[in-house]
Order: C-alpha cells, then structure tokens, then sequence
C-alpha cells in the first residue's frame, strides 16, 4: 500500500461510501464517542485554549528548527548503540529496512500499527524479500486477514462489524468461538502472543521522538508496541521527520494533547519511550537497532504556507467531527490520511494530480479547525488548495472562480479568516433545502443523488460552544 | 552507529526553510503558557491519593491502600484473589526496604516464584510469559492519569509489567506526584546532570485495552488482563 489507496474514481468511492449502511452507522457512533471523550476531557482540564496553544507554540517552535533537533536526535540514537538512516523517499526508506531483513534473514517481523509504515508500502516491500508481516495492532491484524484498508487512523476497522470478524478468523483462523468482542479479542491475545515469540524483527512507527536523548515514544492502549520492543532481538522504528519534541517536557505536553484529542484519556494505557538497544544485563529488548526518519514529500512543505500542516500530531480529531467523514467514510478519501487532515495533506505528498476532489470533501463549517489540538488552521488550508487547483488547472467553471476570489479575501486575513466558518455556509445556501444540500455542486454531487447531505449547521462550532458556555441550550 | 544520509537530508531540509543548516545554539522559547503546572498543583499527597484512588474506577484498576506492616499481606490476598501460582518480580532494592524477599523467599512454597535475574538471559521472559502475576515497584506515580511510572533496567525487565496475565504495581506514598508533567521534568533534569534514561521507560495505565471492534472497549489485549495498584503510606 502506499499514500493512495485507491484507484476508483472519486464519485465511486464516495457512492460506495455512502451505501455501505453499516459503516455509515459506526461511523456517526464512533464520531459521537470520540468527541463527547475529547469534549469531556477538554472540559475537566478547564483551559483546554492554553493547552492548545501552548501545543501550538511547541510545534511551531520544532518545524522550524526541525534540521537542528533531527541532529540532534540522531547523534544521541546514535550514542545509545542505534543506526540511524535519514530517507529522502519511501523506496530509499524500504529498500534499506529490506537490507537489514535480508541481513538478518528474517523469516518473521511483527509490526505495531503506524501510519507512516502504510504511507511508505513497508508490507509490501518486506514480502517482495520473503518476510513474513504480522500486524499485531488489533484492528490492523483483522484488516489484514481480511486484506482490507484502514478507514480511521485511530480505529482502523472501524467499517467492520463484529460478525464480519468472527466470520473472518474463522475462515483464515480456524476460530470457533462467539462473535462477542472479548472471546475474539481473548483469541486474537492468544494467536499474537505465538507470532510475538516467532518474531524475528519488531518494526514500530513512532509517535514522537525526545530530541535531547534520543528516546523513541510510542502512545498504545493494547500493549502490542511493547511487545514488539521486547521480544524481537531486532527492532526498527519508522518515523515520519516532523514527529519529534526537543525535550522530555514538551512530551508531556505532546503526549496529554494527543490522548485527550484522539480518545478522550488522561494518558493511553501505555506510553513507552525506548532509547537505543537493551543495555548490557538486560533480557529484554533489541540488540540491533534501527531508526528510519523519512522526508517522502514532507520536505516540500516546509517554508511553505501550508507549513502548518506538519504540525500534525495524528490525534484524529478532526476526523471525528466532520460531517462529510460522517456521511461518506475513510475509504471514500481514497488516501490512508482520511477526513479535513487527510483532504490537506494528501496533495500534498502525493500531488495534486490524484487527488484533486479531496480539498472538496469539506463542508468548510471549521469544526476540524475548532478541535485541532495543535491548532491548524485545517479549513483555512483547504480554501488555499480550491484556490490552487482552479488556478492551476483553470478547470474551475465561472462560478467556482468567483467563489475562490472570495475565498482568497477570507484566508488572506486573520480576521477574516475567523468569519469565514460562517461565509461558507451562504456559499452552500443555493443548494440546500430545509437543511439538507440535494445536490451539489461537482464532486459534491457524488454524495448527494442518494442521501441527503447535511448542510453545514447555521451557528459555526464556535459559537455553538460559546453559547454552550454560557448554558444555553443549543 | 551508523548515521546514514544525514547531511544531505538535513541541507535540503535547511534550504526549503530558506535560511542556513541550524547545527548548534537554538534554544527552546519561553511559551507563553504553562498550564501543565496548574493541575493538581496545591494538592497534599493524600489528596493526590484520593485523586488516584478515583482515577483508578476510569482505568479499571483495583485500588488499595495498607502501610509497611500489612504490604505483604494485602499482596497476598492480591496474588490469591487473582489465582496466581506463577509470580515474577523484579529484583529491586527496595524489596529488602518493604519486606517483600522475606515474602518472596517464604512463598515459595504455596507459589512458583522467579525474580528477574540478569544471569538467567532470555529464560527470564520465558517464565514472565507463562507468569499469572507479575509485581514491580512504581518509580514516579502520576495521580492525575493513575499511572505508573516504570524505569526498566537489568533488574526490572519490561516484560514484568507486561507478559503476564495480571500485574500488581506497588506504589510507596512518596512516589505520588500530580500528573506526566513532574515525571518528564525529572526525566529532563536526569539528563541534563548527565544521568543516561532507562533504555526503557514505560508509562502504564492499568491494564491493556482495545476499542477496536466496535468500538465496545475490551479489557485486556496483548498486555494484562487485570491490575491492582498498592500504595504503601511511607
Ligand atoms: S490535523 Fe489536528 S485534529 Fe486533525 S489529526 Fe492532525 S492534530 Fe489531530
């Protein structure tokens, strides 16, 4: 797999999306979860706005001296017996963690889910040299069985229900049990355990990595990065360049915003920061270890407007509130980043060409924005892309012109910027009609012939929350 | 180790910002706030206790609390209560400070107990993986999140907190600080005076869980299944 995961058309894949009822539902149930977690936690710290911007300071601060703190990671992975390799692309990245399975001739690698290890194609790239790839992470290991995609970057098979995973460990399993969560969680504990204690190499992504010494920290709740970083006498960790913090004090800050964003927890389960190999006396941990930054396509986003977009910590929030995720699902993207961070993101690395509809697939109500917990201006970005695309591509028709001159005055401004949550929505008003949109403008078209497509609500989320602070019902 | 491509890499990182490679003298900004300071900032050590205590019912942990006298009592009751024939420990200092090789070594007889032994190699993980209880100290215990903080070495292997089906962390009074925030700020002066980190150091949240079929939390995945908090009034 790589960045793209499908070769559909746009309009199909959304059509798919929204007919797939099931995934529908989990979809709008899961949103529903996850945001009334983050909100909760949000509200029990009380001044969730100094955490976010503290977040985004912290950030910005890293992006722009990123070229000094990856040296200084390196050196210090370096010093603690690790190797080190800087990857400009993702075949630079695979080819050389295919040297090293081919050295160690590793029949077996067990992996603990990351999304940068999806962007890269690493599963393929490890079976093109005769590896053996198990994903040990829950939901991955039910995709993989079943050779599916990854719809969410939190809950991987959040599409699935759990009839469909009975009935998949029992076809590739042998499973003979229930489809009740915790008998096929029990059975899943028990086949991983053996393929744990196979393993010959663990390979890990990395949430973030401790700058001044070098510490690689992986936020889990089920306990499978800590397998992976035990048991395998060879260990690599992937991880996309922009994920690092200077100093362990800026991890704490990381580390709160992203379990409270992603899953509404005071901390995950278990955060675990591994420096370099095991030390000498120690059982447990990798003798031989690796650590693979890789740039694929980052780099050309520095020094740009979308910079920003870097500052990214993959909490998933965003995701959670967006009511055309809602509608069509993570498949319907047709990149493994899905919903208002995938649709900014996605062109980015992997180019316009592709991609084009994703800055589309946003109703512009700012709620991405409003929860972002580093603060990007996610809408504000994809304003920025329509613009892009219709000046590039000058394929956009009169109106859509007209529109993007009028999008161009709100992100020029910081002020303007703020309205513009609100503008959007006269924007849509032509098309809507007693609150649902029935047909839409190009790409919006495909998720309008079948349902009826919610159109942005009348207070943006900011106001909405003001006026939930004040106790009014809304 | 070998650093690979790192000049390259670094030098079109620089270039893209639009400014020469940073190689030395950034220093972190004063941020404009600290609300991580905040939290649980006036609390006593009993309050953060009770803090701890109440977190405990979220992260579906067991809670106790006992002194030096009765620790090896409750920790009995524990290990029976969770059917454990199978014990691993670490091999810490304080276990001769709270009484527990006195229990390990007179326990033996109703228990099958392995202490981590840095001669014993790899038959160390063997026997935490078929372990039904694994105990270690807490080193920082963060009131705010219920979590224990593990500093992994030759005597407190990883696989202690980890393998076995349960796991009891005991938890001395004065090892209660407010939230990560303390933890990584000891973490951060350790390094700055030159002490080297832990090649590990583990975070642990009650036990291991997984929201991933849908989305009904299930408890207990790849790590335990159960796990009881100790704290021991100093
Ligand atoms: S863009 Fe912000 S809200 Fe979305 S995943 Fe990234 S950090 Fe989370």
């Amino acid at each position: 797999m790589s960045i793209k995961i499908s070769n559909a058309p746009y309009n199909e894949r959304v059509q798919e999306g929204v007919k797939n009822d099931f995934m529908r539902k989990a979809v709008a149930s899961a949103q529903g979860r996850f945001r009334s977690g983050r909100q909760k936690q949000a509200d029990e710290l009380g001044n969730w706005e100094d955490w976010r911007t503290l977040g985004e300071e912290i950030r910005t601060h890293t992006l722009r001296n990123i070229d000094y703190y990856l040296e200084i990671l390196s050196e210090n992975v370096s010093k603690r017996g690790g190797n080190v390799f800087f990857a400009k692309t993702a075949e630079e990245a695979n080819e050389y963690i295919q040297h090293i399975i081919k050295k160690k001739n590793a029949k077996k690698v067990v992996k603990s889910k990351s999304m940068v290890t999806e962007e890269i194609g690493l599963n393929d790239a490890l079976a093109e040299v005769g590896a053996e790839v198990v994903e040990s992470d829950l939901g991955e290991w039910i995709l993989q069985l079943d050779e599916d995609l990854p719809s969410h970057i939190v809950t991987p098979a959040l599409h699935k229900n759990k009839e469909q995973v009975r009935e998949t460990f029992a076809v590739k399993k042998g499973y003979e049990q229930s489809d009740k969560p915790e008998e096929l969680a029990s059975f899943a504990r028990q086949q991983l355990r053996q393929e744990f204690l196979a393993a010959d190499v663990g390979i890990t992504g990395c949430n973030f990595a401790v700058a001044e010494s070098g510490a690689v920290t992986f936020v889990t709740n089920e306990g499978n990065a800590r397998m992976v970083t035990t048991i395998p006498d060879t260990q690599i960790s992937v991880m996309g360049m922009e994920r690092i913090v200077p100093t362990w004090e800026e991890l704490d800050i990381l580390v709160s915003l992203l379990t409270r964003a992603a899953v509404g927890q005071k901390l995950t389960s278990y955060i675990t920061s591994i420096t370099g190999t095991r030390l000498e006396g120690e059982s447990d941990g990798p003798e031989e270890y690796h650590l693979v930054i890789v740039d694929n396509g980052r780099s050309k986003i520095l020094g740009t407007e979308f910079q920003s977009a870097l500052h990214c910590i993959r909490c998933a929030a965003c995701i959670n509130v967006c009511p055309v995720y809602r509608h069509v699902g993570g498949h319907a993207y047709g990149s493994i980043y899905p919903g208002p961070i995938g649709a900014v993101i996605t062109p980015l690395l992997d180019g316009y060409e592709d991609h084009k509809e994703l800055p589309y697939a946003s109703s512009l109500c700012g709620a991405c924005t409003e929860v972002c917990p580093v603060k990007i201006p996610l809408h504000e970005q994809l304003i920025r892309h329509r613009q892009i695309i219709v000046e590039r591509e000058n394929k956009g028709n009169k109106m859509e012109k007209l529109a993007m001159k009028g999008f161009a005055k709100w992100a020029s401004s910081p002020a303007a910027y703020k309205l513009s949550a609100a503008a959007a929505r006269p924007a849509l008003q032509p098309w809507s009609k007693n609150e649902m949109i029935k047909s839409g403008p190009g790409p919006l078209k495909g998720w309008t012939i079948n349902r009826d497509f919610p159109a942005p609500a009348k207070q943006t989320f900011r106001s909405w929350y003001k006026n939930r602070q004040k106790g009014r019902e809304v | 180790m070998a650093i690979q491509n790192r000049d390259s890499f670094l030098d079109s990182l620089a270039a893209n910002l639009g400014r020469p490679r940073r190689t030395q003298g950034i220093e972190r900004p004063k941020w404009s706030v600290s609300p991580q300071f905040e939290v649980l900032n006036q609390a006593s050590k009993d309050e953060l206790i009770d803090v701890l205590k109440k977190q405990c019912e979220v992260i579906h942990t067991d809670f106790k609390r006992t002194d030096r006298t009765d620790l090896v009592k409750v920790l009995r009751e524990t290990i029976e209560g969770y059917n454990g024939k199978v014990i691993v420990a670490s091999s810490d200092s304080r276990n001769e400070e709270y009484g527990l090789d006195n229990f390990y070594k007179s326990a033996a007889e109703d228990f099958d107990v392995h202490l981590w032994d840095e001669t014993m190699w790899k038959e160390n993980q063997v026997f935490a993986e078929r372990a039904d209880v694994g105990i270690t100290f807490s080193d920082i215990t963060l009131a705010e999140s219920g979590t224990v903080t593990l500093f992994n070495n030759k005597y407190n292997g990883r696989s202690i907190s980890l393998m076995p089906r349960t796991y009891i962390a005991i938890i001395p009074k004065h090892t209660i600080v407010p939230r990560m925030t303390q933890a990584t700020r000891q973490l951060h002066e350790a390094h700055i005076s030159g002490n080297a980190v832990s090649s590990c150091v583990s975070f642990v949240t009650g036990p291991s869980n997984s929201a991933d079929i849908e989305m009904n939390l299930i408890v207990g995945v790849h790590g335990p299944v159960e796990v009881t908090y100790i704290v021991v009034d100093d």
